[in-house]
């Protein structure tokens, strides 16, 4: 199964990037945007064809390596 | 004494860290990331660098290889282990010491010398040492230490803050904060002290004619309180 993870920055963390991305887009003429936080997104392919076990997997994943939870989230945003 | 160095693919200050140790009296040995033993050690230090190319977080992939099972049973035995620089980022995703190092505030590679103030002597780091402030390098895009709150109310009860960046008086005013760090964190201890995580290199002050002396201080030092 393909399962598709996205890691975000979490609220009160500091994010530099997404700031100066804001920035630019603000000097590109975007005026109508209030914030911009950036993150990862990860497609994993798993040797599982149960969706559930396979999200489990990532999950464990995203606990254990992926992100870090002191500062990020993560979610599971699709398995097929 | 004898010292451990690690190296990891992507450590580059591996060598400087090793010449360091051998010229104040440690036989040291360089120690490879695959391997699965340490040598025996009085103490072990992950050195500064770009381990694993910084992919995914500074220090995840590192704190995840081979050896650091080994490093992690020696620390939680009580065994010394210094982790500077990149060392330090490999210390944090480990979980050896609390918090995490983000990337710098004004997003900049900082590559200088800065001064660092000695908050806490009851460890074997910095024992015995007769002054506080330090004047050492930092070369890094990640050393913007934060943690959540709670984890900050731990560290200060339990005074594991190692080093506060300051200014050459001393003074830890935020305008002698060079990267964004939560109240000018440069270093911190685990709970126990005997793993010490920080940004500045003191192995690169070691050199009277090239650099300065403070990195001597600090490693004539250590070994003597390691003896």
């Amino acid at each position: 199964m393909k399962v598709s993870a996205i890691i975000t920055l979490k609220k009160d963390v500091l994010d530099p990037q997404g700031k100066v991305i804001h920035q630019t887009l603000d000097g590109m003429g975007f005026k109508d945007v209030n914030e911009v936080r950036q993150g990862k997104y990860f497609e994993i392919d798993v040797k599982e064809n149960d969706p559930k076990k396979a999200q489990k997997i990532v999950e464990d994943m995203c606990d254990k390596l992926l992100a870090n939870l002191v500062i990020e989230n993560y979610k599971i945003i699709e398995i097929q | 004494m004898k010292s451990a160095v690690i190296t990891f693919p992507g450590s580059n200050c591996d060598r400087d860290m090793h010449v360091a140790l051998n010229r104040f009296g440690f036989k040291n040995k360089m120690v490879w990331h695959n391997d699965n033993e340490l040598p025996k050690s009085d103490l072990v230090v992950l050195p500064g660098g770009f381990s694993y190319g910084d992919y995914l977080r500074c220090g995840s992939m590192a704190s995840k290889s081979k050896i650091m099972q080994s490093v992690i049973k020696f620390a939680k035995s009580g065994g010394l282990v210094m982790g500077i620089c990149n060392g330090f980022q490999i210390l944090v995703e480990s979980g050896l010491v609390p918090g995490v190092l983000l990337r710098n505030k004004y997003l900049e590679f900082i590559c200088k010398n800065v001064f660092v103030k000695i908050d806490n002597k009851d460890n074997p780091y910095f024992k015995n040492l007769d002054k506080e402030v330090f004047e050492f390098h930092i070369a890094h895009n990640e050393g913007n230490y934060f943690c959540t709150n709670d984890q900050l109310k731990e560290i200060q009860d339990n005074n594991q803050v190692a080093i506060y960046y300051c200014n050459d008086n001393g003074k830890t005013e935020e305008k002698f904060n060079p990267n964004g760090s939560l109240k000018n964190i440069a270093g911190i201890f685990n709970k126990e002290k005997n793993v010490l995580g920080m940004m500045p290199h003191p192995e690169r002050m070691i050199d009277e004619s090239l650099s300065g002396e403070d990195g001597s201080i600090f490693f004539k030092n250590l070994i003597n309180n390691i003896k």
